[in-house]
């Protein structure tokens, strides 16, 4: 299905499209009842207990006022009744903000103010810098000469980087007045929910522009929910709105996640209902044979020779009401409530409070806290959840002189600092790279502070570095740069931009130096896509694609001997020393170009920035034939520093016997380093470090089967092995040998993945729960939303990164080391207390019913219910509720003994306090709890008086006696 | 970003802490909150264990043993007519004797006092195989349909009974309180009605009351049976209503069990509000009146019966019995033995354990005995 958008035509499109009224709710005010209602008995136990209540309204079979499951029933579903409209009156809520958010549009040329709600098809939507889009929009105008602006899609893919959108070529150069007037009609088909693909034709109508189609792809689109950002304003035609959009289409409602100990609690419960169809059956058949047997023979009950048809179902019916409590129908409650209680305790616990921010920790999921009490796997990502991304300029190697190797900061380096002083022109290069060759914006304060806005940390680590070392990057104003060194002021224009990819993993720069009028190429990348593009290697490395560079990179030590002089040679070793540190390594490299040799490049750039096909393969080819022979100035190091006990918080979780995955899309060696430092793996001789790699199947295949092999053996061995995996060979493996790839996670304690990418991430998050694992997930970002999303419980850390992984997480956490309390306080108390909870629930209702049981046998197999139905109620609602409370605050053993000796977490882990047997445990213990009850009130009347009432008052508060005592004896 | 919703302020906090500072983050600091509300965790070390189990044995036993002494001390003299009382003639056929308007019911017995009976002596029926705990009698709501009487049971009263579908009670406990509520008989069929006048009281069981009666006498002076008393007193004050006086009672088709003199009213018909108080168990006593004066070892008391009431039809038996009572109650040995189970079972559990604990002892809270450090190999 097509759809004809006629841009800024009112009539044309009014009522065809629905409005750009956002609705995430899910019930109406009208349909509220009936729909909740349906959801709610689309649950097995709901359905059951609604059974129950209605046989008891058949007063021929119940044993019991039938008030006494109709007042529970209808209390938990008003319970859920209300959480429910609670939760959808804030959805509505937060859907009014989004809709009654102002906007501008164009409407007949003049441009208006209006509620985003209010946005059709076909309007023209204008957006300033840092506004949320609306609604999907083609871009027709920016305020960029080129016709680009960025924005960031977080939001939508979760990927943080800014992303550059253009404006279709039918629309280009044309200015403010143009924009409002603009006419024509954008075809396109039908709202999807995929968010890279956008196959559409733009037709302007005169007199703007001749009568071509014009073909429109997702680049020329900014989406609902992305952010405009580094450009002043820019505008679009809206193509999709409301609940249309691409983010609209693809939102679904996350499934709800049920925690190991809910599933455990509905099989059992299971296993009571079949016992409980086996008891009925059996008392039925009995109570039938009695009554024809024996009841016929009394005349003071007046029994009828024949009945009706159903006469035979009538005993085990009432049996079957009569044995309902078996069930207790408020153990959902009950658990639902102490579970928002766990939830409510780690919001209020003081010591998970981020002591920087004073954040306190939030559970958003409020339940499945006790899974936290079971995790087996816990997958985390490394930056900014194990470090704090904050990161630092350290240390830096600039033709072949190590700065800041002493006191580990490269910017009190006395050398350093002396280099600057006398104007070393190594040094001053490797500055001037570091301050230009970059997106950072500045923004010049009001207090003449400058501030930086980068995209990403390490180019703001620089620059403010540069800053430092008197290099600062004062302005940009359009093209020119404007750099200030001591007193004097520096210009350059940028000419073009060789953007940073994850493939080419190194950006550019072509500047003029608008003192000297050179044309220079400055270049920054990881080292190997910069080194092997050295001119004094170039001869033999430059051959050498980047991609298998690394491999050879061992080998890279004989070949400068005699191909090249010393300093390649220390920028090597300086890169391995960095890393080993595990600083993030960063080359930087510039050329002078000659005048002929950029206009003859900057012709093919343009060329192939404007192709329609492979645009972005073509690009990287043509920066390639740029970016060869560079003159490699120097390495910068930076510090990305752990965040304070992360190596105690691994090392305690892994002694309670977790296993730790750490997924970061940083290079290996890093990850390593990283990893070393924080307790994820041992170092040599303890443990050892295998890895997976190759380019293709068949080195993936062997290097995993070498691994595997090892792991194999290993594994009988107290050793600690590990295995590193880059995204690369993941994707192979996971390809092709999943089963092989699945067996070396169930082996492996420890993995680390690098290079992954988000889907990856939760790939290998769906991996580890197809194997039957519980899985935790910990990020920070926004690539880390759909592992955590995925994972059994999702835990996010309101860290440097934004918001995103907190918002998408169960729960959110200040700092990484609260992670230890979360799991070993938190989900071992919530454990064990819904382990005790549960099964005492089915004990107390076991004991009663195990005694009507017995009742049934000496009141002939009637269906005689020993408790009326008030003291039943009371029962389950009164007497036995206090234990509830007071299971809630229980604590077997104080949070220091857990902290002292993790392994504890074995118990829960392994699930020991909630299992058949133990549960078993309880069924046997209600059974002779029942036992004892009823024959003790039996015997202690004799016959003397045995009346029914105070049998079963006796019987009662035996029952009550004894449960109040199983309690204290149970809790601590 | 910047124009971040409130929920990001926690990364900016200090810029516009100004405006946050009313509404503080931090959660109040309470001892709820931080779960540090003060408890108690006694460890069950092994001394306290055998001091409770020691303990727990030193109390029970003596009391086991008073009890089961005062039990033994209560005399229980109980006799069986039910089948004694149908004369010989009649033996192949009770059915027919009981059934019989015609038959002479007054049966005598003879009971030796064995052991000296102070007064109050009890008197009690007791009735074996009979339910009154059956659902239909008992307590609650039931269904009722087209009734056909067992031939063997009702002979006389053979036929067919159609009421139609409504819900049935036993009894109407409306109904026996106030006189205001005479026709609420809608939980009492299928005794509820009488050529369509309410029955009071309604309900199968006042319909089915117990209608056997004894009279006693030693050395041929009769001996008094005071029925004072042997109601319970809330009963008689609050379940039934003393102006509420037995109406159209035993007057339908079916004749069941005894009758009511119409002129008393409900609160003052103790042997009904005792009947009506439903047993348990399928064997029962109902107190039926006291003697009081004593009786001596080798009396004869003679009880005079008569035997009216139907068991024949499903084997149950009739049992008279004179008991007096002790400060447990009447004889039951039950309690005592209970009690010397329970305490000799922690002696001796007591007393192993400390068998066990001297002959091996264990530190206590070592944590090498923990499974990790035992067996550091395993997982």
């Amino acid at each position: 299905m097509k759809r004809y958008v006629y841009i800024n035509d009112d009539e044309a499109s009014q009522d065809l499209y629905c409005d750009n009224r956002l609705s995430n709710r899910k019930y109406t005010l009208l349909n509220f009842l009936p729909k909740n209602l349906w959801e709610q008995f689309s649950r097995f136990m709901n359905q059951y207990f609604l059974l129950i209540a209605c046989l008891q309204l058949w007063s021929l079979i119940t044993p019991v006022n039938p008030a006494s499951t109709w007042g529970p029933l209808i209390f938990i579903f008003a319970v859920s009744a209300s959480k429910e409209a609670w939760d959808d009156y804030n959805r509505y809520l937060s859907d009014k903000k989004a809709n009654e958010k102002e906007v501008w549009i164009v409407k007949q040329g003049i441009k208006k103010h209006i509620q985003a709600q209010d946005i059709c098809v076909g309007n023209i939507v204008w957006l300033r810098e840092n506004d949320e889009v609306p609604c999907d929009l083609v871009l027709i105008g920016t305020s960029d000469p080129q016709g680009v602006c960025y924005v960031e899609t977080a939001a939508l893919d979760g990927e943080t980087d800014l992303k550059t959108r253009v404006i279709p070529a039918a629309c280009m150069g044309m200015d403010f007045e143009l924009l409002h007037k603009i006419k024509g009609v954008i075809e396109c088909p039908g709202p999807d929910k995929d968010i890279r693909r956008f196959d559409a034709n733009l037709r302007l109508f005169p007199p703007f522009i001749d009568n071509d189609v014009c073909p429109l792809t997702i680049k020329n689109t900014i989406l609902q929910s992305c952010y405009l950002r580094n450009t002043e304003w820019a505008c679009g035609v809206a193509v999709y709105t409301g609940n249309e959009t691409k983010l609209g289409m693809s939102r679904g409602i996350p499934e709800p996640k049920l925690t190991a100990v809910d599933a455990m609690i509905d099989k059992l419960t299971g296993a009571i209902f079949v016992f409980q169809i086996v008891v009925v059956l059996v008392l039925g058949v009995a109570g039938n044979v009695w009554k024809d047997t024996e009841a016929r023979k009394q005349w003071y009950v007046l029994y009828p020779n024949e009945g009706p048809w159903y006469e035979l179902l009538v005993i085990p019916l009432r049996f079957e009401l009569l044995c309902s409590i078996m069930i207790p129908i408020s153990i959902k409650v009950s658990l639902d409530l102490v579970k928002s209680l766990y939830a409510k305790f780690i919001d209020w616990d003081n010591e998970m409070i981020d002591p920087e921010t004073g954040t306190p920790s939030h559970a958003t999921n409020t339940a499945i806290s006790e899974d936290l009490g079971q995790v087996e796997y816990i997958l985390t990502d490394k930056t900014g959840t194990l470090t704090e991304n904050k990161m630092i300029f350290r240390r830096c190697c600039i033709s072949g002189h190590f700065y800041g190797n002493e006191n580990g900061d490269a910017l009190k380096d006395v050398g350093l600092l002396n280099a600057v002083a006398s104007g070393s022109p190594d040094v001053i290069r490797f500055l001037t790279v570091m301050a230009v060759c970059n997106t950072v914006i500045p923004i010049q304060s009001k207090t003449g502070a400058i501030l930086y806005k980068a995209q990403s940390q390490d180019e703001e680590a620089l620059v403010h570095a540069a800053a430092k070392l008197h290099m600062v990057f004062v302005n940009k104003n359009a093209n020119i740069v404007e750099i200030r060194f001591n007193a004097s002021v520096l210009h350059y224009e940028v000419l073009e931009i060789l953007e940073f990819t994850s493939d080419r993993k190194r950006m550019s720069v072509v500047v003029r130096d608008c003192q000297s009028g050179k044309i220079i190429l400055l270049s920054k990348g990881a080292d190997e896509a910069v080194l092997p593009y050295a001119h004094a290697g170039n001869l033999l490395i430059g051959a050498i694609s980047c991609s298998i560079w690394k491999f050879l990179r061992p080998l890279y030590f004989i070949i400068p001997k005699f191909t090249s002089g010393q300093q390649t040679r220390s920028f090597i070793e300086a890169v391995e020393q960095y890393s080993q540190l595990g600083l993030r390594t960063l080359c930087l490299a510039w050329r002078e170009l000659r005048e002929d040799e950029y206009a003859e490049w900057s012709l093919m750039f343009k060329e192939a920035s404007s192709t329609l096909v492979d645009r972005e393969w073509r690009i990287a080819e043509v920066c390639q034939r740029l970016e060869h022979d560079l003159e490699v100035l120097g390495v910068t190091a930076i510090e990305d520093r752990l965040q304070d006990g992360v190596p105690e918080t691994i090392e305690t979780l892994r002694k309670a016997g977790i296993n730790f995955w750490m997924l970061t899309g940083d290079k290996q060696n890093t990850a390593v380093q990283i990893a070393l430092s924080c307790n994820f793996i041992s170092p040599e001789p303890k443990g050892q470090l295998l890895s997976i790699d190759g380019k293709t199947v068949d080195e993936v295949c062997r290097s995993l089967e070498r691994v595997l092999l090892t792991m194999r053996i290993t594994t009988s061995e107290p050793k600690d092995v590990a295995f590193v995996v880059d995204g690369w060979a993941l994707e192979i493996a996971l390809k092709h040998y999943r089963k092989a790839f699945t067996e070396l996670a169930i082996l492996s304690r420890t993995a680390i993945c690098c290079r992954v990418t988000p889907s990856q991430k939760a790939q290998l998050v769906e991996l580890l729960k197809s194997c039957d694992y519980r899985t935790l997930a910990i990020g920070d970002g926004g690539n880390d939303v759909r592992m955590i999303q995925q994972a059994d419980i999702g835990v996010g850390i309101s860290g440097r990164e934004g918001l995103q992984a907190a918002r998408a997480a169960d729960y959110s956490i200040g700092k990484f080391r609260f992670l230890k309390r979360l799991i070993l306080v938190h989900g071992r108390y919530s454990y064990n207390r819904t382990a005790f909870l549960s099964q005492y629930s089915f004990y107390k209702s076991l004991l009663i019913c195990f005694i009507q049981i017995f009742f049934s046998f000496i009141s002939g197999v009637s269906g005689t219910s020993l408790f009326n139905s008030l003291s039943l109620m009371a029962y389950n609602v009164f007497y036995t509720s206090i234990p509830v409370l007071v299971s809630v605050l229980d604590k077997d053993l104080s949070e220091q003994t857990v902290m002292q000796h993790p392994q504890i977490l074995f118990y829960c882990q392994a699930g020991r306090l909630l299992n058949p047997s133990t549960f078993a445990g309880w069924f046997g213990r209600s059974l002779f709890h029942a036992i004892v009850v009823f024959v003790i009130s039996i015997h202690v009347y004799a016959y003397e008086k045995s009346e029914m009432e105070e049998v079963s008052m006796v019987a009662l508060s035996g029952c009550i006696w004894l449960q109040a005592f199983v309690v204290a004896l149970e809790t601590k | 970003m910047k124009g971040g919703s409130a929920s990001s302020g926690g990364t900016d906090a200090p810029s516009n802490s100004s405006s946050s500072s009313s509404r503080t983050k931090k959660p109040k600091y309470s001892k709820f909150t931080q779960q540090e509300l003060p408890a108690c965790k006694p460890i069950l070390t092994p001394g306290y264990v055998i001091m409770i189990f020691t303990a727990v044995g030193v109390i029970f036993i003596p009391v086991g043993l008073f009890s089961l002494f005062a039990s033994e001390s209560v005399v229980e003299i109980v006799d069986r007519y039910d089948i004694d009382c149908v004369p010989s003639n009649y033996s192949s056929n009770m059915l027919a004797y009981i059934q019989s308007t015609a038959t002479n019911k007054t049966c005598t017995r003879s009971l030796n006092i064995t052991k000296e009976m102070k007064s109050p002596v009890f008197i009690y029926y007791q009735l074996d195989n009979f339910y009154q705990n059956h659902r239909r009698y008992a307590q609650s709501v039931c269904f009722s349909y087209t009734i056909y009487f067992e031939e063997s049971t009702c002979d006389h009263r053979h036929r067919n009974l159609k009421i139609a579908f409504r819900y049935v009670k036993s009894r109407s406990d409306k109904q026996l309180r106030s006189s205001k509520y005479e026709s609420d008989t809608k939980d009492c069929a299928p005794e509820a009605t009488s050529k369509g006048f309410p029955i009071v009281p309604c309900g199968l069981t006042a319909w089915s009351l117990f209608n056997d009666t004894y009279g006693f006498s030693v050395k041929n002076k009769a001996l008094e049976v005071s029925k004072k008393n042997i109601a319970w007193k809330s009963d008689k004050g609050h379940k039934f209503g003393s102006d509420v006086y037995p109406k159209n009672f035993q007057t339908g088709e079916l004749i069941g069990g005894g009758k009511l003199n119409s002129s008393i009213p409900l609160s003052e018909q103790d042997d009904l509000i005792v009947w009506m108080r439903t047993a348990a168990l399928p064997s029962f006593r109902k107190l039926y009146g006291k003697i009081e004066v004593d009786l001596q070892v080798n009396d004869q008391v003679t009880v005079v019966i008569q035997n009216n009431y139907n068991t024949y039809s499903f084997g149950g038996k009739k049992k008279v019995v004179l008991s007096t009572t002790s400060w447990i109650g009447g004889k039951n040995d039950f309690l005592g033995i209970a009690y010397l189970t329970v305490g000799g079972l922690c002696l001796f559990l007591a007393i192993s354990f400390i068998l066990v604990y001297v002959a091996k002892p264990r530190p206590l809270g070592d944590p090498t005995y923990l499974s990790w450090n035992r067996n550091p190999a395993g997982n």
